[in-house]
């Protein structure tokens, strides 16, 4: 592909590495993230459910590789990813009623998202062990 | 009427049709917080299934996936999720792939990936349910 003409002289605009690393910039880029984790996590979780509808000796694979070591973590990382990014998505719904934008306010909900799944993806695993 | 035809560049069918200098509208935007809200209780819902069944026996795991009310749960889960995906992987995309080939094979490969996902574990589930 050719260059336009003349695209290289052009100022640009800042990014990144320019601005202070914040709180609510930082909650956006893992939204992002977690939100990619996510759709190669929907596929893994579609790989069990096929396994499972081809034999039972599929889903005793899966279920092994599930319950081994690096499968509790891609899992325990996977409900973090979820319960991150549905905060997050709550935080957008907020946002959408046009609420949530002051100084304080942005902070608070950024702190609520990271600090909430945090809390909750413990909290649910505590569960999950407790009774399985 | 306003006399808008003096100073704008736009025809009178651009601005009522309303899709704006992208063409789309704002349909994307609408879809991916139509999906993101029913995303909230169908993959909690889906949470909570996967949870009973992680360790089951084949036998039962069948027996939990495919009852009817947790099979069309599962159901409207993958197809809220995977198009929510598959809008939000696009927009990652138009952001940070700006080579023009590379882009349109990365957006033709993500509405594949996100269709085959779909499909693949929608009919997983109605196998498990019908019988495997």
């Amino acid at each position: 592909m050719s260059q336009t003409p003349g695209s290289a002289q052009r100022p640009l605009s800042p990014h990144l590495q320019i601005y202070r690393p914040m709180l609510t910039m930082t909650m956006s880029i893992v939204h992002r993230i977690t939100g990619c984790a996510l759709y190669f996590g929907t596929f893994l979780l579609v790989a069990f459910l096929v396994a499972t509808a081809i034999s039972p000796r599929a889903y005793e694979t899966a279920s092994w590789l599930a319950g081994s070591i690096v499968g509790k973590l891609v899992m325990f990382g996977y409900t973090w990813a979820l319960i991150h990014h549905m905060l997050g998505g709550i935080r957008h719904f907020i946002w959408d009623t046009g609420a949530g934008f002051g100084a304080v306010a942005r902070e608070r909900l950024a702190q609520f998202t990271i600090g909430g799944s945090v809390v909750l993806t413990i909290v649910l695993w505590a569960a999950i062990l407790l009774v399985k | 009427m306003s006399n808008h035809s003096g100073t704008s560049m736009r025809t009178t069918r651009s601005r009522v049709q309303g899709l704006g200098s992208a063409r789309s509208g704002t349909g994307h935007f609408w879809w991916q917080r139509v999906t993101a809200l029913a995303n909230i209780p169908l993959v909690l819902a889906a949470l909570a299934i996967l949870i009973c069944v992680a360790g089951k026996p084949h036998a039962e795991a069948v027996a939990v996936l495919g009852h009817p009310l947790a099979a069309i749960v599962l159901i409207l889960a993958l197809f809220s999720v995977t198009t929510h995906m598959r809008i939000g992987m696009q927009v990652v995309i138009e952001d940070y792939v700006h080579a023009e080939g590379a882009k349109v094979l990365a957006l033709v490969g993500n509405i594949f990936f996100c269709t085959a996902v779909a499909l693949a574990g929608i009919f997983a589930i109605l196998k498990i349910s019908f019988g495997v």
